[in-house]
């Protein structure tokens, strides 16, 4: 019953069940989840590529299992803190240090484009996240495991081809959570979806943050997403943290409230201020 | 109003097995034509012969076994040029898609050799090998091998980068990321090199087989000619029409299989 409410929860708007579900997980999370994440500790990070220098100096700690947004306008080297920490790109200078040294599986990215193959079937897609465990005996369960999660499990013969782009954006999530990652990072997994998937998509990002425990990363152009699903706020300037807002709102909240708003106000107001003589933002 | 009226005609479904038999209706009118215009006399048996006559010729060959025997060696050059040069011109693509040092050591030498129009070389191949088995061979492989080359080249080349880099976040080995990733990538590309290969192939044999052989149907065909059997030369060209047909055929059926993901091969 509890499993058949959550699937429906993906596809619609995020209804205002009852308040005991969510709860409960949060105290199971507390209790035992909660440190499964990794935390970790960048300490003068700097990146160039050839003169252009992208970062100019982060130093940031995460704790474990916070939900991290990072925000700022586009070109801002978002992507790049990204992929660092994923390990994608090298550091000019400084360093990056989790709290363990994380296995592969247990760090995962999450693109904008959903990178599936073509060529394979949802579930093999979701196998690939797997990583080199993917030839053990209980794969092909984990996978499904992980389809049920993201409420893809009748998806699971087709193609890619003929999924919705919020469905190939929740298979590329179940790709990414069936290695249990205790870190995962997000480039703007929602920019490309309509605003009614992007809403019940977030819905679906918290939940399994809930329930995993895992520290999550979320780079997003989209300052009204960054203040409902984070527990902080990061807006990039210059190369540097020019904010560090911290969301102290309890979960889940309520979409349009006036203390999101507010927040989202403010840290639009810094944004926009600080890009007033160039165009872009 | 009338064409509102007829549009839901438009829509009607259409019956699976008279949708299959369209493709034959304009073949089977052009030799419905030909017939008439042979038995009527207005195209006489000196220029083309009838289709019927065309039909007992083949009938007589094949009682005879020259038929089967000519279409055998012809069809075992075919696969063994084609076998060759395509495996060579795999071997060169997929070492020259993936490594760096291998496509700057022999691609641009490739390049140029690729714009000598091969069938000038016959003259080159017939001194070399005279008119032997391994002139045909030769020259079908050399034909083949560039198409193969340039589209399995081509195929890895334009893989999604964004894709081979999410193979080695989640850990794929060379060996994986080639299975998983290069090779289902390129496969379209090498189709497509695949067809046209087809295609070269037959042009090729075509060719060699009537300036330079002792059996096959290019040589059934010239040998014709000689004696003035004009419907055992139509005989031949349609034969070789039938040959080609099949196999495009079958690399679009392998193509159909391996495929399926592709949406512009999915049913609907
Ligand atoms: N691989 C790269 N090579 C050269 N320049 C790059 C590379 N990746 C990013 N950049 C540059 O770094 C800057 C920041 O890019 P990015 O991190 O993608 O910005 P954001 O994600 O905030 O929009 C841009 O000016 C971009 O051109
Ligand atoms: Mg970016």
């Amino acid at each position: 019953m509890q499993e058949a409410l959550r699937f429906q929860s993906v596809d619609a708007e995020p209804v205002d069940r009852a308040d005991i579900i969510p709860q409960a997980r949060q105290l199971r999370r507390a209790s035992e989840g909660a440190t499964r994440g990794l935390s970790l500790t960048i300490r003068g990070l700097r990146k160039s590529f050839g003169d252009n220098e992208v970062l100019r100096g982060i130093d940031l700690h995460i704790p474990a299992g916070q939900f991290v947004a990072i925000v700022g306008r586009s070109g801002c080297g978002k992507s790049t803190l990204l992929r660092l920490i994923a390990g994608l790109e090298t550091p000019t200078a400084g360093s990056i240090s989790f709290s363990e040294t994380p296995r592969a599986q247990d760090l995962r990215v999450m693109f904008q484009e959903p990178r599936l193959l073509p060529w394979a079937r949802v579930l093999s897609n979701v196998e690939v996240g797997l990583g080199r465990e993917r030839k053990s005996a209980d794969a092909q369960a984990r996978a499904e495991h992980a389809l049920v999660e993201v409420g893809l499990d009748d998806k699971r013969g087709q193609w890619p081809a003929v999924l919705s782009g919020g469905q190939k954006q929740r298979v590329a999530l179940a790709r990414a959570l069936v290695s249990q990652p205790r870190t995962l990072a997000f480039d703007e997994p929602l920019g490309a979806l309509d605003a009614l998937t992007r809403i019940s998509m977030q819905a679906l990002l918290e939940r399994v943050w809930r329930d995993q425990g895992f520290t999550a990363i979320l780079v997003t152009h989209d300052v009204a997403e960054a203040v409902a699903l984070a527990d902080r706020v990061l807006v990039i300037e210059d190369g540097r943290i020019a904010q560090d807002v911290t969301i102290d709102l309890p979960r889940p909240r309520r979409r349009g409230s006036a203390e999101l708003a507010a927040l989202e106000g403010a840290i639009l107001k810094h944004l926009l201020e600080g890009s007033e003589d160039t165009s872009d933002l | 109003m009338s064409l509102i009226d007829s549009l839901p005609r438009l829509n009607a479904p259409k019956l699976p097995r008279v949708d299959g038999l369209i493709p034959w209706i304009v073949p089977f009118a052009i030799i419905l034509v030909w017939q008439l215009a042979s038995v009527t006399g207005f195209v006489p048996g000196r220029v083309l012969p009838a289709p019927s006559d065309v039909a007992l010729a083949g009938w007589k060959l094949l009682l005879s076994g020259e038929l089967i025997r000519n279409i055998w060696v012809s069809f075992w050059r075919a696969s063994i040029g084609f076998l060759i040069g395509g495996s060579i011109g795999f071997a060169f693509g997929l070492a020259n898609g993936l490594s760096q040092l291998s496509a700057k050591l022999t691609d641009t030498t490739l390049q140029m050799v690729r714009n000598i129009p091969h069938l000038a070389l016959i003259p080159l191949v017939i001194l070399w090998f005279g008119i032997d088995e391994s002139a045909k061979l030769f020259l079908v492989a050399l034909g083949v091998f560039f198409p193969i080359y340039l589209n399995t080249l081509h195929g890895i080349r334009t893989v999604d980068p964004q894709l081979i880099e999410m193979g080695r976040i989640y850990g794929m080995t060379d060996g994986e990321l080639f299975r998983r990733v290069i090779f289902p990538g390129a496969l379209p590309s090498i189709f497509v090199g695949l067809r046209f290969a087809l295609g070269i192939m037959w042009l090729t044999l075509i060719v060699a087989e009537t300036i330079a052989a002792s059996s096959g149907l290019g040589y059934m065909a010239m040998q014709a000619r000689e004696f003035m059997l004009i419907d055992v030369v139509v005989l031949s060209i349609l034969i070789y029409a039938l040959l080609g047909k099949l196999a495009d055929s079958a690399s679009r059926a392998l193509e159909r299989l391996t495929l399926s993901w592709h949406p512009a091969f999915q049913k609907k």
